[in-house]
């Protein structure tokens, strides 16, 4: 039995604490938002806030994660309540395929959190683990000036 | 009025698009979402057309339960092919509903206006779509009789606006194949070999069986899987599995380093080019010189194997149920994906549903349909469960269909004037075309050709229609007296291939691109002089013009380590015009290449959605940047080596350029493909500016810092042959 705090909810849940936290989030908590990238931490697809760090989860263990309040990007806001981060995203349109986006979603968010006016150079610096294979980098990096515009305003 | 191909394929109204329960309408198209913007495209239209707000449209997308097959999603025709069907079909029903609301509200149907599906007459009476047929269903064909929508009177398309499926995108809300869940559901995996056509000698079966939660391992010949109950336990038992076989193997790959010249050696089949098409009959041999011949040019370019690389696992879900097998799939072609899996399975196609889900963007045939055949020979042994099955990261890396490696010459003269005499082009390469395609002898889904009973896989073709595969943009669009373009199709590869955006016109567009630049130079004009003085089409011309100008291409300076190039192509010479224009600086020690900004033009006919049109532009700037620069499918003499994202490094955020994209709306002009317009420019425009701010003309992609030093180094193999 694992205990986790994921989006401000308490969840018991029966698995091996071995088990990779990002199977825990999507088959047994339904939070399919973190996907299922390279399963290597090389893509960062996978990414969540864990405490006030993003972090992968595709291979870390879940047993790891008690005690340190996790948030998804299902956590961040939903198609009816925007995130503003979020919000910047759908304004600029930073999305293709989308399947790398939101973890994109949650890292951004968590470098406003810590750095609301970020220079262009943070900026690419904190995105640059992660893969983006449709070449939607352009309109990321508008979403997130974007965002940090509208955090600061 | 003659209908448009798709449409007078399926003409039922009925089958295009529903007036749907809450006052929506849903529009139904053959092709599917890749994360090009298709709903969004597909639903502007149908909005336009029958003049109701995009927030009450629905798209759905292939499958083979509803009766519209329109091939693949593929080659940048989802516009011309479904949009233009779609927009026609939407005028016709749009004129149905006026003409029963002429009936129901007493007015002639030219007197009525439609505002958001409420028909409105002269007299203030009023009648809404839904009113008039409240079941819903269109009855009718089209005729060709309704004209549509004057581009002047657009209020949709064209406009910016959001896309329609972003909000999910962002918030995690929507679910890809790999993200669905059933009750009851499994989770499988492939156990593969170390390499392509490895071939399984034994497996510990009872080693994977021994996992907890492990529900079946399956083996069917060389296919090997297991199924578990959790995703934890399908991974643990797929390791314990994979420790436990043995395969042997016999490939013997050519070796990498000199893959150019192992592509120049083999036997090929070999096509001349005229206006596009192979001719089998027409001579290939050298052109005769050009009595105007003057300064000569000769130079090899290359291009190695790549990766589609999608960033999530191919996946699917099979169920298989009392005989019939269901299957959802992230496939370009559900219809085509069935005829394979019928085949493949011994099942009559009708036994079968393939339903698209969106899935991560596949960037062409990729294992997507690979994955849904595995899916289904596991979902065959745990009949009645739903199992969803994905690739490894391995998987994914080993055994995608690569996109194909090429050799192309290019040999040119010169006449007195700096114009140019004659142009030869010779492009050697392997299939882009290994999709399992309906009408071909065997089977085109890997797993097949190793079964207990297997398919065998269908021989490699070369594609002899127009602007196919090796020789797409194999032919210039530059005015020049005499050409001579050949297509050399070796037909058996190292390692599979088949197609990936833009096919063949990468590597062609960098070798004419080059190119010209070095014969401009060798004519001593501005490259984008020499290209406009050999180019007629107004709306090439048109690119060509913007992106300078956006550029400030005639104010650049020479500078060291520093250097603007240009490039131009438009795709298959018939779908969106672009010209690139790429800025970058070269690190005098270490060689390392920076982008600095790049500047896109293009021409694709009517707009439709302006942001996703961009987004596809600037992708495919982004894509092609990194596959000219860092990519390269490595291999030893077994087998491909590069398996994860350390061994095949892709372009990463602090590299991106900042780019800017100028698009020319042609208001009422036909839809132009634009999904694949940039890729070849891009890289010959990042070959032009490396050249430009080093002198050095680096002729093998990808790029690297390694090789600019190198033929920096050795000049006479790296400048321009003359």
């Amino acid at each position: 039995m694992v205990v986790l705090e994921v989006n401000g909810e308490r969840h018991e849940v029966d698995v091996d604490p071995g088990t990779p936290l990002l199977h825990v989030l999507r088959n047994e908590l339904g939070l399919t938002g973190a996907k299922l990238g390279c399963g290597l931490e090389q893509c960062w697809a996978c990414a969540v806030i864990a405490g006030d760090e993003v972090v992968t989860t595709c291979v870390a263990a879940v047993g790891d994660f008690e005690g340190r309040p996790i948030t998804t990007v299902e956590g961040l806001g939903t198609p009816e309540r925007l995130h503003p981060v979020q919000r910047a995203f759908v304004e600029e349109q930073a999305a293709q395929c989308g399947y790398c986006i939101p973890a994109m979603v949650v890292r951004v968010a968590a470098l406003l959190e810590q750095e609301p006016a970020p220079s262009d150079e943070r900026i690419r610096e904190a995105l640059a683990p992660h893969l983006c294979r449709c070449g939607t980098h352009p309109r990321v990096l508008a979403a997130a000036r974007r965002a940090a515009e509208e955090v600061a305003a | 009025m003659s209908l448009p191909a798709d449409l007078a394929t399926h003409p039922r109204l009925g089958t295009w698009m529903r007036l749907t329960e809450g006052e929506t309408v849903t529009l139904y198209t053959g092709k599917v979402e890749l994360g090009q913007g298709l709903i969004s495209a597909i639903g502007r239209i149908g909005a336009e057309e029958l003049d109701v707000a995009l927030a009450r449209v629905r798209v759905r997308t292939g499958d083979t339960a509803h009766a519209l097959d329109e091939w693949l999603t593929a080659g940048s025709m989802s516009m011309t092919d479904s949009g233009t069907a779609l927009r026609q079909a939407a005028a016709e029903a749009r004129a149905a509903l006026l003409a029963l609301a002429a009936d129901r509200l007493g007015a002639p149907a030219e007197d009525l206006v439609v505002e958001d599906g409420t028909v409105v007459a002269p007299d203030g009476g009023r009648v809404t779509y839904w009113e008039l047929v409240p079941a819903g269903h269109l009855h009718g064909e089209a005729t060709g009789a309704a004209t549509p929508k004057a581009p002047g009177d657009y209020r949709v398309v064209g406009r910016a606006g959001a896309r329609l499926d972003v909000a999910g995108l962002v918030t995690g809300a929507t679910r890809f194949v790999g993200d669905l869940h059933e009750p009851g559901m499994l989770h499988a995996r492939v156990v593969r070999g170390p390499g392509q056509g490895a071939r399984l000698e034994d497996a510990d079966v009872a080693r994977a069986e021994a996992v907890a939660g492990v529900v079946a391992v399956v083996r069917d010949g060389d296919f090997l899987a297991v199924v578990a109950a959790r995703e934890d336990q399908a991974l643990r038992a797929h390791d314990a599995l994979s420790a436990g076989a043995r395969w042997r193997e016999e490939a013997e790959l050519p070796d990498q380093t000199t893959l150019t010249r192992w592509l120049l050696e083999q036997p090929a089949q070999s096509f001349r080019v005229l206006d596009g098409m192979p001719e089998a009959d027409a001579p290939t041999g050298p052109l005769e010189p050009a009595p105007e011949a003057h300064a000569a040019y000769e130079a090899t370019f290359s291009r190695p194997f790549l990766l589609h690389g999608s960033i999530g696992p191919s996946a699917a879900l099979a169920r298989w149920c009392d005989g019939a097998l269901e299957i959802i799939s992230h496939t370009q072609g559900p219809f085509i994906l069935r005829a394979a899996l019928a085949r493949a399975l011994g099942l009559e196609p009708e036994a079968i549903r393939v339903r698209h889900v969106v899935g991560p963007g596949c960037y062409g045939h990729n294992g997507a349909d690979d994955v849904a055949l595995d899916a289904a020979l596991v979902a065959r042994a745990v009949p009645g469960r739903p199992v969803l099955l994905k690739w490894t990261r391995a998987d994914e890396h080993g055994f995608e269909p690569y996109g194909a490696p090429a050799a192309v010459r290019v040999a040119a003269h010169l006449d007195v004037d700096g114009g140019l005499a004659d142009w030869s082009l010779d492009a050697h390469g392997l299939t882009h075309l290994s999709r399992p395609l309906q009408g071909l002898p065997g089977s085109g889904l890997l797993a097949a050709w190793t079964l207990a009973e297997p398919v065998e896989r269908t021989p490699a073709r070369p594609m002899l229609m127009p602007e196919a595969g090796i020789h797409r943009n194999a032919t210039p669009a530059y005015r020049i007296p005499r050409t001579r373009i050949v297509k050399h199709f070796v037909d058996d590869g190292p390692l599979r291939t088949s197609s990936l955006r833009s096919l063949g016109a990468h590597v062609n567009v960098f070798a004419i691109e080059s190119a010209m630049d070095e014969l401009a130079a060798l004519a001593g004009r501005d490259p984008l002089e020499f290209r406009l003085a050999h180019l007629e089409d107004e709306r090439a011309r048109a690119v060509l013009d913007a992106a300078a100008e956006r550029a400030r291409w005639s104010d650049r300076a020479e500078a060291d380590g520093r250097g603007l190039g240009l490039a131009f192509a438009r795709y298959k010479n018939k779908a969106a015009y672009a010209a690139v224009v790429v800025e970058l600086s070269v690190d005098d020690a270490t060689a390392a290449i920076r982008l600095e900004r790049a500047v896109i033009a293009a021409d694709a006919g009517q707009v439709v959605d302006p942001v996703g049109l961009v987004n596809q532009l600037e992708g495919g700037l982004v894509q092609s940047a990194s596959w000219t620069l860092h990519e390269r499918v490595s291999f030893d003499r077994r087998r491909v080596t590069s398996l994860d994202w350390d061994a095949y490094p892709i372009l990463r955020f602090p590299d991106v350029p900042e780019i800017e994209t100028v698009l020319l709306d042609r208001p009422g002009a036909p839809f132009l493909g634009s999904g694949e317009a940039t890729q070849g420019p891009t890289a010959g425009a990042i070959g032009n500016a490396i050249r430009a701010a080093t002198g050095v003309r680096v002729h093998d992609l990808p790029i690297t810092p390694e090789r600019l030093r190198r033929a920096a180094a050795e000049p006479e193999l790296a400048a321009s042959r003359t």
